[in-house]
């Protein structure tokens, strides 16, 4: 069988000739900056991979699949969180574009629970508030609000024009509180055009949560071998089959940042001994600064994938080193694995040495490859939309990372140990121990490590330069975002969405992988593409003519 | 419950918009510039906003929806736009060749007051828009107006830009068709070639947000108005314009630069409304109602005959955009069903209060501009239960937690399809609006009938 993948990549393109083809048609400045962030992959000893140029400015005029700060904060990092009550400062058009849009789905544990998330509130700015400042209109709305949904807990998020007229949203936050004591209030300035991309707004948010939220509730769940996991926006249901799996495994989970998630959850996320974190571009932040605070150890795990959910689980089992747990941990992945193999030697024998390109995110182009591995396709292309160099090229980078003005905007908190509450999950000498065993800390090994030599990793992908890669390469399935999806269909490629995964999942675990099979079964064998030629395009010479002129 | 803490009790709100009935200017800005044949409409300011009208329409539709923006970053909200909108002319036609560029504006770059007249003419200056090809603004500001507002200042903008009265007047009349469907569009031309009046139709989206599959992408499909049909605008002799909210700005710019006159007519949602717009091309275009257009209504009110049981005494409630609001308002009514609420979150204005009113009676509620959002639509259902709701998508979770039967109509629509290819206008989109109905009314009778009534004929 893996004869057949090497024949594909044997006809692959060459990439560097690709990537010189794709940057002739720019503007030379365009081109200078562009052969920066399209990289020929080549993975050296020691998982010594190329530089890639990230996290820097949206070219103008240039069709972009980035979004802005807000849509990072509001959108990706808080909007799952059910009973935050958010409210967006801002004219009508961000808060209404967030408004339910990313499918993080939630339950209540009963009608009676609080659930804000098929609201969007925004205080809906007018031209007099734009002149003579919105602060009293959004005071008014935090009443209004408190009136109205009596929440534990308001995060009120800043648009473009709201930095520019100099409402200070914190003062309103602390003045509100002070009015409202029972009330955790707080605001984001994440304006939109922070950063170059939702990642400014996915630090933002991080900071906040952490100074404001996390650690306000002294309050530990029972159970043992606590964790929380950040990073997990529960999607599609992917965090309802992580909690089925971890809670069969034995674990106790604290709570998610932020699928499926409670404020109070948030407020004491504190007491646990393990982060674990998901996506690392959106949420690494809290995880260092919970570690500095509060002395948890994190790592980094990834449940797309039959058998990263399995190395993950057993990693996180392995950290707590408590001999029932990994029993179980194995029996678990035993067990569910038995389905999933099932489903993916089936699979895998129809899509076997296809194609495949990813281009989403700060973390699915690089967890999602593991998933077209097991049923034998192979990634020729990726990259991220707003990921830094340490997703591409691994942490080990962090320190040769240029800082430069945009970034400079996001403020980084400086972070101590809480005398009362930092608290050493491990001893220095177990810590490493684990590590000796394999175990990485505060570490992420990032993308281009693991991809091919001669796949092509491009970050900030555009519009035109997808369409090269589709004519060159042909894949069997392209992976992006809903402003890609018809763009790539109309060429006659599918496109996975890989933000909302086209309104199915979840993806994620053992479940997961088994949907995920099937789609991309779906998708790359489907006959609809053989339809888009009519019988007269095959044949288009006249046979015959009207009978009644013989 | 999806929508648990909405209280039947209305309390009045100032500050705090709820599940808006509404969005901002750019959206409708960048649906209309699609309208142009081989435009790209581009987005001044954060990319965030683009980004999010995009995804918007993309949904909406199903189709690609290509815009461009300026990227602005924190430095270009200091010191303005401009470099970044003259580097953002330069790699659009170096890299896709449009041979429109449409920009608005959004809040960020109204806010810093960019001078768009005046970067466009620098743009010009220093040759960064290649020879006949054109770069036109609007001004978008979101904290005015909505949505509707947004395309009704980018239509206008190319009359400003296009059109011309060259001095001899051409046998065409205007047909501003208002924010309405690519099916809409398509049904009007339709109906004015059935007619035999020749016409200018702009912005025209048919066959740019509903084209086929062919394997092969095209950046820029073949529909849409051309720029020298909107430039022959300004020397037709007369102008129809649909829906006051959309399509007002436009037409009276046509009388005032071009001095084409013109007529504001309701969106022809429904019989009357249809009537009068046939009514109207009859009479400034000079020709005769067709037998096949004669038809078509005639079928349509066969239907209405047959089926009037089934509306009677029905009661809707109406949230979405005003130009489709008041005309739904009169079709319902004439159909015997009383219209409870209509709600938009758009500034529709007094006017718009009296038309609905005199469309469906005094008793109508009738709420628009700020703080018409929603959720006091919700409310207000909540307190006097129609039968069915007519809105967007969202209105949904309102539809199902109160357990009402939802008729999609305005804008978004993410959840179905048929909006893009069925047109709403017309005898024939009311006759489809009308099946839809039906349906509603008649899936709920068969659910809740008890055995001894389910009926096999209806
Ligand atoms: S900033 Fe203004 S233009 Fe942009 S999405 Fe928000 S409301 Fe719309
Ligand atoms: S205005 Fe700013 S915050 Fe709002 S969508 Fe646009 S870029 Fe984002």
């Amino acid at each position: 069988m893996d004869n057949t993948i090497e024949k594909s990549i044997a006809k692959l393109p060459d990439a560097a000739e690709v990537k010189e083809e794709i940057l002739a048609k720019y503007p030379a400045k365009v081109a200078r900056k562009r052969a920066k962030q399209i990289i020929v992959n080549k993975v050296n000893e020691g998982e010594q991979v190329q530089e890639i140029m990230a996290n820097t400015r949206t070219i103008p005029g240039i069709l972009s699949m980035r979004g802005c700060a807000y849509a990072g904060c509001k959108g990706v990092v808080l909007g799952p969180t059910r009973d935050i009550l958010q409210i967006t400062h801002g004219p009508i058009g961000c808060g209404f574009y967030s408004w339910l849009t990313r499918r993080n789905q939630t339950r209540t544990k009963s009608d009676k629970h609080p659930n804000y998330m098929p609201y969007a509130m925004s205080t809906d700015l007018q031209e007099d508030e734009i002149i003579f400042g919105g602060e009293k209109k959004l005071k008014k709305a935090i009443d209004e609000a408190v009136a109205l949904f009596h929440p534990k807990a308001i995060g009120i998020f800043s648009t473009c024009p709201v930095g520019l007229i100099g409402d200070d949203v914190h003062s309103v936050a602390r003045e509100m509180e002070e009015k409202y004591p029972d009330v955790n209030i707080f605001g984001f300035s994440c304006e939109g055009y922070k950063g170059v991309s939702q990642s400014a707004g996915h630090h933002v948010a991080n900071n906040k949560v952490f100074t404001d939220v996390v650690g306000q509730l002294e309050e530990e769940k029972e159970g043992k071998f606590k964790l929380n996991i950040l990073g997990e926006y529960n999607i599609g249901g992917d965090a309802f089959e992580i909690e089925r799996i971890i809670d069969k495994c034995g674990f106790t989970l604290h709570s998610t940042f932020s699928g499926n998630s409670e404020y109070d959850e948030f407020a004491s996320a504190h007491t646990v001994d393990l982060n674990v974190v998901m996506c690392h571009r959106s949420i690494n932040y809290l995880a260092e600064m919970m570690e500095k605070k509060y002395g948890i150890p994190w790592f980094k795990v990834n449940f797309v994938g039959a058998e990263a959910t399995a190395k993950s689980l057993r990693k996180m089992a392995a950290y707590f080193g408590d001999k029932e747990l990994i029993a179980q941990t194995e029996k678990v992945i035993a067990s569910e694995l038995v389905e999933v193999e099932k489903i993916r030697l089936e699979v895998k024998e129809r899509c076997e040495g296809k194609l495949a390109m990813l281009f989403v995110g700060g973390s699915r182009a690089h967890h999602y490859q593991e998933l077209f591995t097991e049923i034998g396709m192979q990634t020729v292309s990726a990259g991220y939309e707003f990921a830094h160099r340490d997703d591409y090229e691994g942490r080990k980078v962090i320190p040769n990372i240029v800082v430069d003005a945009d970034t400079r905007n996001i403020e980084e908190l400086s972070v101590e140990a809480d005398p009362q509450r930092y608290r050493e999950r491990k001893t220095e000498k177990e810590m490493k121990e684990l590590e000796k065993s394999g175990m990485r800390f505060n570490d992420y090994e990032g993308m281009m490590s693991e991809m091919k030599d001669n796949t092509l990793v491009i970050d900030d992908l555009n519009h035109y330069e997808a369409e090269v890669l589709i004519e060159k390469y042909k894949p069997a399935v392209f992976c992006a975002g809903i402003k890609e999806k018809y763009v790539i269909q109309k060429s006659g490629v599918p496109l996975k969405q890989l933000h909302s995964y086209d309104y199915s999942g979840p993806y994620a675990g053992f479940k997961g992988a088994v949907n995920f099979y099937r789609e991309i079964d779906r998708l790359v064998n489907t006959k609809v593409f053989s339809l888009v030629k009519a019988p007269w395009d095959n044949s288009p010479e006249l046979a015959g003519n009207y009978a009644w002129n013989n | 419950m999806l929508l648990r803490h909405t209280p039947k009790k209305l309390e009045e709100r100032e500050a705090l918009t709820i599940n808006p009935a509404k969005t901002c200017q750019p959206v409708g800005a960048m649906y209309a510039a699609l309208g142009i044949h081989k435009c790209l409409p581009h987005s001044h300011g954060s990319q965030g906003c683009c980004s999010y009208h995009r995804s918007a329409l993309t949904r909406h539709y199903k189709e690609p929806v290509m815009a461009t923006t300026s990227s602005f970053t924190e430095g270009a909200s200091v010191f303005g736009g401009q470099a970044n909108l003259l580097e953002g002319i330069n790699n659009i036609f170096t890299v896709y060749d449009p041979d429109v560029v449409a920009v608005h504006t959004t809040c960020l770059s109204e806010v810093i007051g960019d001078d768009l007249n005046q970067i466009i003419r620098k743009a010009q200056e220093e040759g960064k828009i290649p020879k006949g090809k054109r770069v036109i603004h609007t001004n978008t500001p979101s904290f005015k107006g909505s949505h509707v507002t947004g395309f009704a200042n980018m239509t206008q903008s190319m009359v400003t830009y296009f059109s011309e009265n060259t001095g001899s007047r051409q046998k065409q009349i205007n047909l501003i068709p208002g924010f309405v469907e690519p099916s809409d569009m398509a049904e009007l031309k339709r109906i004015m070639s059935e007619m035999g009046v020749k016409s200018v139709m702009f912005p025209d989206t048919s066959g740019v947000l509903n084209g086929p599959m062919t394997g092969k992408f095209k950046m820029f499909p073949n529909g849409g108005a051309t720029v020298d049909q909107i430039k022959s605008a300004g020397d037709s002799f007369f102008t129809l314009a649909l829906g006051r909210t959309a399509s007002l700005p436009a037409a009276k710019s046509l009388d005032t630069k071009c001095k084409v006159p013109c007529e504001i007519l309701d969106l022809p949602i429904g019989l009357r409304a249809t009537d009068i717009f046939v009514d109207n091309l009859r009479k400034t275009a000079g020709v005769n109602v067709p037998d096949s257009i004669k038809f078509e209504r005639g079928q349509l009110l066969d239907v209405i005959t047959d089926m009037h049981q089934y509306f009677y005494g029905k009661k809707a409630a109406l949230v979405g955009d005003p130009d489709q609001l008041s005309s739904l308002a009169e079709f319902l009514t004439d159909l015997d069903m009383k219209v409870t609420v209509v709600v938009t979150g758009t500034p529709a204005g007094p006017k718009f209060e009296r038309r609905v009113h005199e469309a469906s009676g005094e008793k109508t509620t009738v709420k628009y501009g700020l703080g018409s959002d929603m959720f006091l639509f919700h409310q207000l259902v909540k307190n006097d239960k129609p039968d069915l709701i007519f809105g967007n998508t969202y209105a949904k979770y309102i539809a199902r937690d109160e357990d009402i039967p939802l008729i999609r109509t305005g804008f978004p629509i993410y959840d179905r399809i048929g909006h893009q290819y069925f047109p709403m206008v017309g005898y024939k989109g009311a006759l489809r609006l009308l099946e839809r109905v039906l349906s509603a009314v008649m899936d709920r009778q068969d659910r809740d009938a008890p055995e001894e009534r389910f009926e096999l004929v209806m």
